[in-house]
């Protein structure tokens, strides 16, 4: 006898029964083989914010070194690890997973799915982020942080010029980001695709969504050029091959050519989930739906392809054809139209609605007011005879700080408000958010704008000192000011998550009154999600019952973790699968790859070797199962 | 743990101390001869050797003055010429780390010059942990796997294609027809 | 409300005043100043305009009063997508003529022919004379004529550097196995500031280079002043520091004309004391300087090639001496 959701079983009894099938079992190896995706999600955005805020330090370190010009604080050699891994830090192990977390945790309850697709490669993609990312900063302890910048140019990363291991640890912590993310993406992709409710059309879909899709799409195309890079870097510097050393017919330049072509959509990789961050919060605020859906999901779809086409901008000083750069200076600026096409839309959102400003939509305002000018910065930068003199002066870091904490960490804390009582069940302080947002806008000016005119007047980047009397001490003083004022903002935002996390006012299910589907189930959401799977008849779910229940589809197994999938484009349903059961493997697996990368750091041999337990891993991991019992059509209630 | 345990063996090899290690009071530093052609033995190490000798910013930086010094002009790249390969494990004078400073040092018969006041202590010993890496004493993770320069084989890949011989219009070239 | 802007203005100002150091992003020196001037405040000028479109239309979003029934938007809409395009093309074609503009500029006389290579942390200079007796070898400090082009040969021995002075041109990469080149035009005597603007390792921060532009009457003396030898000492220290330096350590990496010292790893020394600056902008030119810089290289500039040789005190006064007397 099958048991099924549906008239006969619901309420109570349903919900135990489903929280039985779904959740982990207790004990450290049930809570180190979960694949429930709020849980993997969870631990992802604590880890990168652990992240964050260990790059931050650094950065106060280097601003701190900055403060005066000729201080002797820390020593060039130290300096340059700091700049090295507070960029790789923020970039590879913040920036991009932390989109990953929220994406991960909200993607299936945005788009009413049980589960996530590829459960057990979820949390695989947890546990290799999570090894990068202790092998870099162990190294970093030990001495052996990479000192080659976050873009590590050949030939100064190469084996002549950076003796040692630091470089390798850069190189080898990229290749377990990468298998991470693109784990990630598959799992991401298949959730979006495959499990959403049924009657989510694609033109249904919330934007984040979209903004997730065409991100994940991004890094399979991305990643595969970092790849290749980082591998062909570590094997020169392990195995001795020549790809880089121009002496035997390699080219310096070309791990530029590869390293951008990854770089720069690297970088829409981080803004694009915080657009999809941008347009929920504003169109909850707002109580209206996004103005403009077609054109947002084109401008997402054209900043995707765009992104590919733009990445010989960072190289304009390196003597590359002129008409070539012609060319990349306008697939450059013509990324500013779809970005021009969002900001009107949001406003324009905003504009026909009646915006309530709460702290999630002031970040939203401050994203707007800030992000605009790193995106106009980023328009004279795209120029030629202008990057020609602004390129890698404190002008370029000014620009993509704008960029990238106004349009990306500004939006992120905003959804961290937004989204934190669906996650722990209650509020965050409105009142110490507000403090928080003010403390942070104003301080991110302040360390940020005056670094425009410090590029201007000449001081470039990724100098550990500078000399007094060439303009930029007080700008630099007053950049270091502002840092330390970020710092306390920072340290504000995290006061109010953790007393919030015990103190906080509990929140209903849909306490800002939005319309995506996450705010249907509790919050918390059980581990199963939804108790019935939701039917969406438009883009605005919630608000089309005005509070009233859902309609619902029914008939899914109770007992099995059975999910439902549905038609790629129209969502109708589909077929009824077995979602993967919680398994150690994952985590073994992931302790063998990583044990395989990190020696193969110092040996070739252990690629050959390591493979052996990797192979096993991943046989115990896709051991088949027994066969279920072929999954009926789902009876509609 | 195991990650951890993993890196620390290979703390000592990142050090980068540009000025050299000091020099320690007991040392004779490397004046004396070390060397026994009548089959004695050589004295306790220099203290000083270990520190260099799988110290990773040192092999590098004795690289480049292996380069520029022109140590290249006799010695190659290891495989030597004029003066005796370094890349074998056959030493004249002692392939110790004091021993080979001592030669860099000192000079030795048939055109060996002495570098004595020309390169500083630091840097013979630089010099002596680079010499060492050639013949592949030194564990791989201090020793860099190549130079940016030309090795002195040419590549079988960069070169010309022999042209196709005359009595074999197809051009292949196959075994003994 | 409209920091940019006034960034945007503060900068333009800057520029336009010419209010500008010897290291700044206003090629005031350079053939191009006009061109680049002009394109920076049209760009500012779009840029600062979309700001406040921008700004201005989100203050209206937020504090207007709320009516029933709005439908003005979608008009706007297609009017803002058009708006963006059209000065998105504007500006790429006006970045792309000054482009052209830059690239090309009237021969006046003939140019002055340089190799620049670069090295961790120093910058080599080679003037081309007429034959190879004729080459002058300096480092760190370039002299060109006012009003006569300079066609400048970019390499580098080790990893990749960036040739930045900033008020005559903008960067140009110098890449190990290639030669760049970047041709100057300065218009205007002064003294300028370059500093490598990629990251080549330890020392990045302290590579600095000096430009004097001067008339060419000047930089003709200067010429002959550099292709003479090294001075004779003349004093009993100066002598022995000349022996010291040209057959003990410094002699193995430097080269002094005139003497026994002719090695090239170094940076050429034959008249060092007429150079404004000592290890690629790290320390000034003078007594002081040099005994810092000799006594101690590893502690002025961590990392640098030049090796810790711990000379006794009378040899180092000797060392100075001589080398102070290299003018």
């Amino acid at each position: 006898m099958i048991a099924r959701d549906g008239p006969e079983l619901q309420g109570a009894e349903l919900h135990d029964r489903l929280a039985r099938t779904w959740s982990r079992k207790p004990g450290l190896i049930g809570w180190l083989s979960t694949v429930d995706h709020k849980e993997v999600g969870r631990r992802y955005a604590v880890t990168a914010f652990i992240f964050f805020a260990l790059a931050g330090v650094l950065a106060l370190i280097m601003r701190t070194q900055l403060a005066t010009p000729e201080s002797g604080l820390i020593s060039a050699d130290r300096y340059n690890q700091i700049f090295t891994m507070h960029g790789s830090t923020m970039m590879f192990l913040f920036a991009v997973p932390v989109m990953d977390a929220i994406a991960i945790y909200l993607i299936p309850l945005m788009v009413g799915a049980r589960t996530i697709a590829f459960p057990r490669l979820h949390a695989f993609s947890y546990y290799m982020y999570l090894g990068g990312g202790l092998m870099l900063w162990i190294a970093f302890a030990l001495n052996i942080g990479p000192d080659i910048g976050w873009f590590a140019y050949t030939p100064l990363s190469g084996p002549e010029y950076d003796p040692g291991k630091r470089a390798d640890m850069w190189a080898q912590m990229i290749t377990f980001t990468e298998v991470a993310a693109l784990a990630l993406s598959a799992s991401i992709i298949g959730t979006i695709f495959k499990l959403r409710a049924p009657g989510m059309r694609l033109d249904r879909m919330p934007l984040f969504a979209w903004a997730m899709l065409v991100v994940s799409f991004m890094v399979i195309f991305a990643m595969p050029a970092i790849a290749l890079a980082s591998a062909f870097l570590i094997s020169d510097r392990l195995v001795g091959t020549q790809f880089f050393n121009p002496a035997e017919g390699g080219d310096p330049i070309l791990w530029q050519h590869m390293f951008w072509f990854f770089g720069h959509p690297e970088v829409y990789i981080i803004f694009l989930p915080a657009t999809g961050f941008v347009s929920q919060i504003t169109e909850t605020f707002s109580g209206r739906s996004i103005f403009g859906y077609p054109f947002m999901v084109l401008a997402l779809v054209a900043t995707g392809l765009l992104a590919f086409g733009l990445w010989v901008h960072h190289m304009f000083a390196t003597g590359l054809p002129r008409l070539g750069y012609a060319f990349y200076t306008a697939a450059s600026m013509t990324v500013a139209i779809p970005s021009g096409i969002q900001i009107f839309c949001w406003i324009a959102t905003m504009w026909s609605g009646r915006p309530r400003f709460a702290v999630p939509m002031l970040y939203v305002v401050g994203f707007i007011i800030t992000f605009v000018i790193g995106g106009l910065s980023g328009v004279m930068v795209a120029s030629v005879p202008l990057d020609l003199q602004m390129h890698d002066t404190y002008f370029v870091v000014a620009h993509f700080h704008y960029v990238l904490i106004g349009g990306a960490v500004f939006p992120l804390l905003g959804v961290v408000t937004y989204w934190f009582p669906k996650i722990t069940g209650r509020m965050m302080s409105e009142r110490l958010g507000r403090w928080g947002f003010g403390l942070l806008f104003a301080a991110f000016n302040l360390t940020f704008m005056p670094m425009h005119w410090t590029g201007l007047m000449g001081m470039p980047r990724r100098v550990y000192t500078y000399p007094a009397g060439m303009g930029w001490d007080v700008l630099n003083l007053v950049s270091t000011i502002g840092a330390f004022g970020i710092a306390v903002a920072v340290i504000l935002f995290l006061v109010n998550v953790f007393t919030s996390y015990w103190k906080g006012e509990p929140a209903g299910p849909n306490p800002w009154g939005g319309t995506s589907l996450e705010w249907a189930t509790t919050s918390p959401p059980p581990p199963y999600n939804f108790a019935h799977v939701p039917v969406v008849e438009s883009r605005t779910p919630l608000w089309d019952v005005d509070g009233g229940p859902l309609p619902v589809m029914t008939g899914l197994q109770v007992d099995e973790r059975e999910t439902l999938m549905t038609t790629l484009i129209d969502a109708e349903p589909d077929v009824l699968e077995a979602s993967a059961e919680p398994s150690i493997w994952p985590l073994v697996a992931a302790i063998v790859t990583a044990i395989l990368f990190v020696g193969s750091v110092f040996t070739p041999w252990a690629i050959v070797w390591g493979s052996i337990p990797v192979a096993i891993a991943l046989i115990a991991w896709f051991w088949p199962k027994k066969a279920l019992e072929p999954g009926e059509e789902p009876v509609s209630a | 743990m195991i990650l951890g345990l993993a890196l620390l063996s290979g703390c000592d090899r990142e050090a980068r101390e540009v000025r050299g290690k000091p020099l320690p009071e007991t040392a004779v530093a490397a004046q004396t001869s070390t060397l026994f052609p009548g089959g004695g033995s050589a004295g306790p190490e220099d203290p000083r050797a270990e520190m260099y000798a799988e110290n990773a910013y040192h092999i590098s930086e004795g690289g480049r003055l292996y380069r520029q010094m022109n140590c290249v002009g006799c010695h190659a790249n290891g495989g030597g010429g004029m003066g005796p390969a370094l890349m074998d494990d056959q030493w004249r004078y002692g392939g110790r780390m004091d021993q080979i400073v001592a030669s860099i040092d000192q000079g030795r018969p048939n055109g060996m010059p002495s570098w004595r006041g020309k390169l500083t202590p630091t840097q013979m010993w630089q010099l002596a942990a680079y010499v060492r890496t050639l013949s592949a004493n030194v564990p791989k993770d201090a020793a860099p796997s190549r130079n940016d320069t030309m090795s002195n084989i040419y590549p079988r890949t960069l070169a010309e294609p022999e042209p196709p011989s005359a009595s074999d219009p197809a051009g292949a070239k196959g075994p003994a027809r | 409300m409209s920091k940019a802007t006034q960034a945007g203005m503060g900068g333009g100002l800057l520029l336009l005043t010419g209010c500008a150091g010897v290291q700044s992003i206003a090629p005031s020196g350079g053939a191009h100043t006009a061109a680049f001037n002009n394109l920076f405040v049209i760009f500012l000028v779009v840029c600062g305009f979309f700001y406040l479109l921008v700004i201005g239309f989100l203050g209206a979003a937020i504090l207007r009063r709320r009516r029933e029934g709005d439908t003005g938007v979608p008009m706007l809409f297609r009017a803002w997508v058009a708006l963006v395009s059209v000065s998105l093309v504007g500006l790429a074609f006006a970045s792309w003529l000054t482009d052209r503009a830059m690239a090309s500029y009237s021969e006046q006389g003939s140019p002055v022919r340089v190799r620049l290579t670069a090295n961790q942390w120093w910058w080599d200079v080679t003037y081309f004379g007429a034959s190879h007796s004729e080459d002058i070898r300096t480092a760190n400090e370039l002299h060109l004529p006012v009003g006569r082009p300079a066609l400048i040969e970019l390499k580098s021995n080790d990893v990749i550097h960036s040739f930045w002075v900033p008020n005559l041109a903008g960067k140009q990469d110098l890449i190990p196995g290639r030669t760049g080149d970047i041709a100057l035009l300065p218009r205007k005597s002064g003294v300028f500031r370059g500093q490598c603007a990629e990251f080549c390792g330890a020392q990045h921060a302290h590579m600095a280079l000096t430009v004097i532009v001067e008339p060419e009457a000047q930089f003709r003396a200067w010429s002959r002043r550099q292709l003479a030898t090294a001075r004779t000492p003349t004093t009993a220290q100066q002598l022995a520091g000349m022996a010291y330096v040209t057959t003990r350590e410094c002699a193995t990496c430097h080269a002094i004309a005139g003497t026994s010292a002719s090695a090239s790893v170094g940076p050429d020394l034959t008249h060092v004391a007429s150079r404004s600056t000592i290890a690629a902008g790290t320390l000034p030119m003078g007594r002081g300087g040099l005994y810092a810089w000799i006594a101690d290289p590893q502690g002025v500039k961590p990392g640098a090639h030049m090796p810790y040789i711990g000379l006794e005190a009378r040899e180092l006064d000797a060392v100075v001496a001589y080398l102070e007397s290299l003018k």
